[in-house]
């Protein structure tokens, strides 16, 4: 009557210690930390006698995987950025601009001549002096359009032209534009992911959220403006030919030159022409240094065709000043000493250690292809986290010890036995949060909490029901099993409805909700497992033992 | 040894003799809800509505009034500051909480407005620390608000299939009304007692729902299964017997679920007190109304009673054999 059959009841304990070992490295949880740091240290640049000290803390062969600790309790910045792809559509057609000038002064006697109108952000507006030409003007232009590179645009191609009285408007295709949206995206995680790694802080996360945002969780920085510096700088790094310095910034900079502020200098301004020399897209390294008087500086260096531009210019232009233009402001606008043939220089200013560091950081990195919104952000203290983590331990301890008594008061043995089965489900829950490497957040120790208290509504159905059918005067083997049976569907049609609503909070949840939804479910899944099958298999190696008449529930 | 009985063996309440009452009554709470609702509002936290809040920390009592002036005089137009006290902080642990309302056309957070009140707040006391700063811009809270509403339906609307398929319509419709009926109490209970109203307290509803649907749904799997069993017995008989039968278990269930849940309110500190609270409230309202909505409605729409239809020769069978 009442059995389980060999197979299964090596796989119960094989599962259940599987929990555990999976669930022990938490015990140890700073330990462990030090192992890990060293040996993910040791991988990255070589071993010391320290770092072997660290990872000889915690042996090798034992499961090393931890469950992560959410900003919330580790402390720690999170930002929703939102990433304007729309400014790649502008700054793209800036580039537009010359090409269609080409094309169209070669045909200047059909078309008239070609000017430059003003137009919104990410359209091209071009008139043409005799529209009689349209045509052929139209033709010429829809010439420089290039297929759309990607899987849904295949056939189309990246631009649209269309003529209005006597202006040429340019814009981008609709498959051109997701295309484009979808490389900027690309091309801003990739340069965030690279320059918070730089930083070398311990596991951020940096994930895509939707069409155009992202969203980055660093633990253990000090706060959301920090990491703003580090992600949010555009580092838009470029050399221009210096025509004037002044310290109006309202005089008129004349045509194709622009006037910007003196990062150094306040109240002075450089009128400079605005297209560069040479770019930091065409940086191949930065470094931090120090100049000749022991200053703080970047060396830098260019790829070989920054590198020829770069000296054609230095040769060129001996005695006159250049500037050196980090994000509309000049950090230094040094006068041409000599032809600088290898492609590479040094930027000084007045920089300290920490700003030199960080602007090599960032002319490493390159530059974000779009700006950065910042819809949501968020600092956690690392004492508010110690302290979170603090009560929820003890509120943990304290819930845990009374439902322990509770149900040892009510069920007597039986009880026990679900005990022992609340303290592995436990295991259980924090063995699986570490193999996945889930983060724990606060919310989540309250759905563990949760669990503590909902985990016994599986064995309280099941003892309830062995009452019941106790009374019914079958024997006790008997009254077991039609407990397990008849209790089945309720357990299973109640706690199939609770895991439909942590998926749905899974699903549409974030950060911390999320947390709470992923201990939820797990927490269902792990408590039906213990109640059903560890219970049973408990009270089935007691029922063997002492085969008693009667039973006391 | 006597174990613990908190329900006595073989109980026969009569949950519905005034079941039209119990339905009266549920319906007036649900109206006094709504109204508060209506009158009060939601304290919606910056996770809703856009804005910044700042959690300060210091040695010395906190002075609401001269925070109060302190952020004033920057004119970022209505902020709330109020001192947060817990039994968990040290001596020398005074809290409060700063929130500011999202700057005009400002989609992102401005870092200079943050800068601007911290500095304010450390003329006052000098040695007040920062423990956390959390910023929303207005474009995601309206998002947030609609996801949020969207999960509570959502769930709601999956559990009202689920339950349709295993059992049948009227028992389907009495179990999300019963959900539909805890969830606005709650709303009115929070918007009653002003506590604030954030995301994470969405997550506190979607559990309560998740809870309250556990306890129906046991009762439920009992009404059904002496359905079977008494196919003579009048519905109202059939549920009220159903009900003594699980009481013990109900009972059981959510004393574990409270123990836990006021060791977490007590001891767990005071950011996740308000979601705790909801679901404190959340496992009274939840077996109350598994009783006196759920199965009230039930009642009140009847039942299916031969659940053995498709199988007209067994179920003549069965009738002559049993009974």
């Amino acid at each position: 009557m009442l059995q389980i059959e060999t197979w299964k009841r090596v796989l119960i304990w094989a599962l259940v210690a599987a929990g555990l070992v999976l669930a022990a490295p938490n015990l140890f949880y700073s330990r462990v930390e030090t192992h890990n740091d060293a040996v993910s240290a040791i991988e990255k640049s070589g071993a010391t006698p320290e770092r072997e000290a660290a990872a000889a803390q915690w042996p090798s062969w034992l499961p090393s995987d931890l469950v992560n600790l959410g900003l919330d309790l580790r402390g720690g910045a999170h930002l929703l950025a939102e990433v304007k792809v729309a400014d790649v559509y502008t700054s793209r057609m800036e580039a537009l601009w010359p090409d269609v000038r080409d094309i169209l002064r070669d045909a200047r006697d059909e078309v008239g001549t070609v000017r430059l109108q003003p137009s919104e952000p990410g359209t091209l507006r071009v008139r043409i002096s005799n529209p009689e030409g349209m045509a052929r003007a139209l033709e010429l232009v829809r010439g420089l359009a290039q297929p759309v590179v990607s899987l849904t645009g295949a056939g189309a191609t990246d631009l649209q032209v269309a003529g209005e009285g006597s202006d040429i408007v340019v814009t981008f295709s609709e498959a051109e534009k997701q295309a484009t949206d979808e490389r900027t995206m690309r091309q801003s995680l990739e340069i965030i992911r690279r320059r918070i790694d730089e930083v070398g802080t311990r596991e951020p996360t940096i994930q895509r959220q939707g069409a155009d945002r992202i969203l980055i969780q660093v633990p253990g920085i000090g706060s959301a403006a920090e990491l703003k510096d580090i992600i949010g700088t555009t580092a838009q790094l470029t050399f221009q030919p210096v025509v004037s310095r002044t310290t109006n910034p309202n005089e008129s900079a004349g045509v194709g030159n622009e006037i910007l502020p003196s990062l150094t200098e306040e109240g002075v301004y450089y009128v400079l022409e605005q297209a560069p020399v040479v770019t930091g897209e065409e940086l191949v390294d930065a470094q931090p240094s120090f100049d000749q008087n022991g200053r703080p500086a970047v060396n830098f260096r260019f790829n070989p065709a920054g590198a020829r531009k770069f000296g054609d210019y230095t040769a060129e232009n001996i005695g006159s000043p250049f500037a050196i233009v980090l994000d509309d402001e000049v950090i230094s606008a040094p006068v041409i000493q000599s032809h600088i043939p290898g492609g590479s220089g040094i930027i000084t200013g007045n920089f300290s250690v920490e700003e030199s560091t960080n602007l090599a950081v960032l002319l490493r990195a390159g530059a974000l292809p779009a700006g950065l919104e910042f819809l949501e952000e968020r600092t956690i203290g690392p004492e508010l986290g110690q302290d979170s983590i603090e009560a929820g331990k003890l509120a943990t301890g304290v819930a845990f010890t009374a439902v322990l008594v509770f149900m040892f008061l009510s069920y007597g043995l039986f009880g026990i036995f679900a005990n022992i089965a609340l303290i592995l489900n436990i295991a259980l829950i924090m063995g699986i949060l570490s193999m996945i490497g889930a983060t724990l957040t606060l919310p989540g120790i309250a759905g563990i909490v949760l669990t503590v208290g909902m985990a016994v509504d599986a064995n309280v159905l099941i003892f309830e029901r062995i009452r019941e059918e106790l009374k019914s005067a079958r024997g006790p083997a008997r009254a077991i099993e039609l407990g397990y049976e008849k209790a089945l569907s309720a357990i299973v049609d109640a706690n199939i409805t609770t895991f439909i609503t942590a998926v749905i909070l899974y699903a549409i949840g974030s950060g911390p909700v999320r947390g709470f939804a992923i201990t939820l479910g797990l927490g269902i899944v792990t408590s039906v497992f213990t109640a059903i099958w560890v219970t049973r298999l408990l009270l089935v190696m007691w029922f063997e033992r002492r085969r008693p008449r009667t039973l006391e529930i | 040894m006597r174990h613990l009985r908190l329900v006595k063996d073989g109980t026969s309440f009569d949950f519905f003799k005034h079941w039209k009452l119990w339905l009266g009554i549920s319906g007036f709470m649900i109206l006094l809800a709504m109204t508060s609702f209506g009158l009060r509002g939601l304290n919606y936290g910056i996770d809703f509505r856009g804005g910044t809040t700042i959690r300060t920390e210091s040695a010395q009592p906190v002075d609401v009034g001269a925070y109060r002036d302190a952020i004033g005089a920057l004119e970022l137009g209505d902020s709330t500051i109020s001192e947060v006290f817990d039994p968990t902080f040290g001596p020398e642990q005074n809290v409060a909480m700063v929130r500011i309302q999202a700057q005009d056309d400002q989609e992102a957070v401005s870092a200079e407005t943050v800068a601007a009140v911290e500095a304010a707040l450390q003329g006052v006391a000098p040695d007040i620390k920062f423990v956390s700063v959390e910023s929303v811009g207005p474009k995601v809270s309206g998002e947030l608000i609609q996801t949020a509403f969207l999960a509570v339906g959502l769930a709601i609307g999956a559990v009202l299939i689920y339950i349709w398929l295993r059992f049948e319509w009227q028992f389907a419709l009495g179990a999300v009304l019963a959900l539909v009926h805890d969830v606005l109490l709650t709303i009115g209970v929070f918007s009653e007692v002003g506590i604030k109203f954030d995301l994470a307290i969405i997550a506190a509803l979607l559990t309560i729902v998740g809870y309250s649907l556990n306890d129906t749904v046991v009762v439920f799997d009992r009404v059904r299964e002496n359905l079977i069993k008494y196919k003579k017995r009048p519905l109202k008989e059939v549920l009220n017997l159903s009900i003594n039968e699980t009481l013990s278990r109900t009972i059981m269930t959510s004393l574990t679920t409270l123990l836990a849940l006021f060791a977490l309110f007590a001891l767990g500190g005071d950011v996740i007190r308000g979601f705790v609270f909801a679901m404190i409230w959340g496992v009274f309202v939840g077996t109350y109304s598994s009783i006196f909505v759920a199965s009230a409605i039930l009642l009140w729409l009847g039942v299916k009673r031969d659940w053995s239809k498709p199988d007209a020769a067994a179920e003549a069978k069965a009738a002559g054999t049993s009974v």
